[in-house]
């Protein structure tokens, strides 16, 4: 069963140097259940895209249903649906771990006394326990980045948004959030839409990787099916297979995270 | 309506609970009025201001809308600071209605220039200015009404700027005109005849100049009734242009 399927989705911006085609027409179709990697170098599309179908940002072309509503027509519905984790985050510092857990469940109209639960709840699931006093400026970036994702939570999503989620953290980290990711999933059947600019990543954890470049998607595939396409070899790495199908690498160093 | 009214409650306890952190910030914005009360107001006592009743009750009424005036416009701040930690999109992402996220922030400004208020119009009675008490709740009502007024057109100013930088100056740019031509400190009746037209357009001046009817206890002519007018019109204007930005923010 599809989650999400947009046909054409598109988005210029209009800017004082003309028009920027940041995203230009995405047909895809996610099936629940699926860890989808959204791979890409930066200004690639990935968060224009992501932003559209969280209702941040309205399409200028286009059409999507996410979780069973369509984004333009019933926005609130896709909302209550949906879960999202921006690349920055979104807590404010001066407000302690718990509070901000409880207050985002209300947002979602959990009830006062299922919100202080679910509070509870996931904090035991995602290691925050001892950390729902601290005040969120308090926080490590792994420990951050775990609150940012439990936010993302807070009312069970069908589908969880996901914007370079490791983007920032050092290796240890990096890999604590890859199997919180897994676990997020086989836990409680979470779709899971993650944008990265990393391979690595995107080859460790999703089921199915879309390549997207200059605002289109370039490739769509299981990661080694498109290293066997594309370099003609499943243990080709997927540097090679990106450099393949754009004719451009893409370094993880290089790269300079870009906040939007 | 009801999950209208449980979201703007919502949003209005947390910044609520924000504001009470910090005592300092709740006291501190009624010391200007109350040093103008204090070190001003014993100037004027003498002086022939009103046309009725003491020059308590014309400068009290303009310290009130002032505390609005200068507290409220500045509201934005917070607001680009939230935004600089993604905290207004992961609202905006949420089901809460966008007129709720706005009115929870605006009310909670609201209620902290009233309480103000209540201090300043304490000292002023300590100092002599004699009033009805349905004069002084009056004036109540215009600073919330100043404030949400304020606040929303502050919100939405600072969420199309993108340093705080740039944020200050503008709001004084706006404010220090406002405040001169609406009559704030003295009444513009008492101005010459082309400053007295200018000072027409200011929308605050009908405000302060309600507010001052409502300290002689004159609640039903035309000073009264333009007040009212004009406070209505500009919270329709200042709340929609507030809730379209939360409903289509670019930022
Ligand atoms: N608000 C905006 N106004 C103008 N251009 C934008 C805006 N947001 C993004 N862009 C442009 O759109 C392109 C895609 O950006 P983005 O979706 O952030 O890429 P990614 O997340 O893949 O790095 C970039 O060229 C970026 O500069
Ligand atoms: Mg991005």
């Amino acid at each position: 069963m599809a989650v999400i399927s947009t046909s054409g989705l598109a988005r210029t911006f209009q800017t004082r140097s003309g028009p920027v085609q940041a995203v230009r027409g995405i047909d895809l179709t996610v099936q629940a259940g699926e860890i989808l990697g959204f791979l890409g170098p930066n200004g690639a599309g990935k968060t224009t895209t992501l932003r559209m179908l969280t209702t941040l940002l309205a399409p200028t072309g286009g059409a999507a249903t996410v979780a069973g509503c369509d984004l333009v027509r019933d926005p609130a519905g896709v909302r209550q649906k949906t879960g999202y984790v921006a690349q920055s985050g979104g807590v404010d510092p001066s407000i302690s771990v718990r509070e901000e857990l409880v207050t985002q469940g209300r947002l979602y109209r959990l009830s006062k006394a299922e919100a202080e639960a679910r509070a509870e709840e996931l904090a035991r699931e995602l290691d925050l326990t001892e950390l729902l006093e601290r005040k969120c400026a308090a926080l490590s970036g792994g420990q951050r980045r775990r609150l940012d994702i439990a936010m993302g939570l807070a009312h069970r999503p069908a589908v969880l948004f996901l914007d370079e989620p490791t983007t920032g953290l050092d290796p240890g980290s990096r890999s604590d959030l890859w199997d919180l990711v897994r676990l997020i999933r086989a836990q409680w059947g979470t779709t899971v839409f993650l944008t990265t600019h990393y391979l690595d990543e995107a080859d460790a954890l999703s089921d199915r990787l879309v390549i997207v470049d200059q605002g289109r998607i370039v490739a769509d595939g299981t990661p080694i099916a498109l290293k066997r396409r594309y370099a003609g070899s499943p243990d080709a790495t997927l540097q090679d297979t990106f450099l393949a199908i754009t004719g451009r690498g893409v370094t993880p160093q290089d790269a300079t995270p870009v906040a939007v | 309506m009801t999950t209208f009214l449980a979201d703007t409650a919502l949003v209005f306890g947390r910044y609520a609970r924000q504001t009470l952190r910090s005592k300092i910030q709740i006291l501190f914005g009624a010391l200007m009025p109350v040093l103008y009360l204090l070190l001003y107001g014993p100037l004027l006592t003498g002086m022939p201001l009103a046309s009725r009743g003491s020059s308590w009750q014309v400068l009290v009424p303009g310290l009130l809308l002032q505390l609005g005036l200068f507290g409220a416009a500045f509201c934005g701040f917070a607001i680009i600071i939230e935004k600089q930690h993604g905290v207004v999109e992961r609202m905006r992402v949420t089901p809460v209605s966008r007129l709720a996220l706005l009115l929870g922030r605006v009310l909670r400004d609201a209620a902290l220039f009233v309480f103000q208020a209540v201090l300043v119009i304490l000292v002023a009675l300590a100092m002599g200015l004699r009033a009805p008490l349905f004069g002084i709740v009056l004036g109540f009502a215009f600073v919330a009404a100043m404030a949400v007024s304020l606040a929303s057109l502050s919100y939405s100013l600072a969420m199309r700027v993108s340093t705080p930088q740039s944020f200050g100056p503008l709001v004084n740019a706006v404010n220090m005109p406002a405040m001169l031509l609406s009559g704030l400190m003295l009444p513009m009746s008492l101005a010459p005849g082309w400053l007295n037209v200018l000072s027409h357009l200011m929308p605050f001046r009908y405000l302060v100049d309600a507010v001052r009817a409502a300290f002689v206890g004159d609640y039903g002519g035309s000073t009264m009734l333009y007040g009212v007018l004009v406070a209505a019109a500009l919270l329709a204007v200042s709340v929609t242009t507030g809730t379209r930005l939360f409903r289509k923010a670019e930022a």
